[in-house]
């Protein structure tokens, strides 16, 4: 059976397409077959995260305007079998894609694959509604300031009022360093205001940076980050799994980061 | 640095962060703009004018959160602080 996934977070800049990817490539990682949706019409960005820029033909407008079919726009991952993406266009406006093309192109794929991902838009205008209208479930994403819970908040509020049954959090970019100072809200804290369950939480690593450099995801690799985010696809796959602990660094990289000095 | 910061331990960041968002989403989950808020006040007033004398510019409403009955869990509630002048100014008419 299908599930479709919708990647959001109100707040630009908090890490939607980084967890895409990373969410998207460990559960095809774990065999499942899956699809990445660039939903960011105009903006495309998660084909140069998953480093698949230069292998663009058709994009998402075409396969909605029938330019092609979809599977002449799918691009098959370099590293990972079983894993496609499907880009957004850059040239066309947000207006070009409806919701109800967008579930209806949505309910095609469902018949071949195990997971939909839909990357989304940031902001709740258009591109955000296409984005919703064919999800099962959604990944909200934040990290532990208040711009960004407060945009959550309001994102929750506008998915429940789509009957979205299931809602889950990733906490992003956490420093326990911060936290243990008390000058970062905890995990706990954001939980706390926010009132749904918590999926995953992801340290602030700058193994995320490198790995978008180079255009491919760390999800399953041994940094923290990577470890963080294989928990998350795990748990979407309904496994469950207890939580990292984020402060733990272990004596040797504590050593090496001593060296390092 | 004050050598009484050493004494009295000042309230960290994250709990400002914390403080000012359980109560800024209260409000919006409620929908309720400063204009809205405005107008309630006003509300309030007249209808509390027509039988007390109030001191209407140290009226206060805030929606906050409070315990609910039960004392299990914090629900939003509507508080208005409203100073009275004079109590019998006004009969009823």
């Amino acid at each position: 059976m299908c599930e479709v996934i919708v990647v959001t977070s109100g707040k630009g800049g908090v890490g939607k397409t980084t967890t895409s990817a990373n969410v998207g490539t460990g559960l095809a990682l774990l065999r499942k077959r899956v699809v990445l949706i660039d939903t960011d019409i105009g903006l495309r960005n998660l084909d140069v995260v998953m480093g698949l820029e230069n292998r663009i033909v058709y994009n998402l407008v075409d396969v909605i305007e029938g330019t092609c079919r979809y599977r002449q726009a799918l691009i098959k991952d370099k590293n990972t079998p079983n894993l496609f993406l499907l880009p957004s266009a850059q040239t066309k406006d947000k207006s070009a894609v409806s919701p109800e093309q967008m579930r209806k192109l949505v309910d095609e794929l469902r018949e071949e694959f195990d997971y939909v991902i839909l990357d989304c838009p940031a902001g709740i205008e258009q591109g955000f509604q296409n984005a919703i209208a064919a999800a099962d479930r959604a990944v909200v994403v934040t990290t532990p300031e208040v711009s960004a819970i407060r945009d959550a908040d309001r994102i929750i509020g506008l998915l429940e009022s789509n009957n979205i049954s299931r809602i889950d959090l990733v906490v992003n970019r956490i420093r326990m360093d911060m936290v243990n100072r008390g000058e970062m809200m905890s995990i706990d804290d954001v939980v706390e205001i926010l009132a749904i369950d918590l999926i995953g939480a992801i340290p602030d690593d700058e193994n995320i940076v490198i790995s978008t450099n180079q255009g491919q995801p760390l999800v399953g690799d041994q940094s923290l980050a990577g470890q963080a985010y294989m928990n998350i696809c795990k748990r979407i796959t309904g496994e469950t799994i207890d939580f990292l602990d984020l402060n733990d660094t272990g004596f040797l990289k504590k050593l090496s980061k001593l060296f390092k000095k | 640095m004050n050598i009484l910061d050493f004494f009295y331990k000042r309230k960290v960041s994250s709990e400002y962060a914390k403080d000012r968002l359980k109560l800024l989403l209260v409000s919006d989950r409620a929908n309720c703009s400063p204009d809205v808020m405005e107008q309630i006040k006003n509300d309030i007033i007249d209808v509390i004018s027509r039988y007390m004398e109030i001191d209407t510019a140290g009226l206060d409403i805030q929606i906050t959160n409070t315990q609910s009955p039960n004392g299990d869990e914090s629900v939003p509630a509507l508080f208005a602080n409203i100073p009275i002048k004079d109590i019998r100014s006004k009969t009823i008419k």
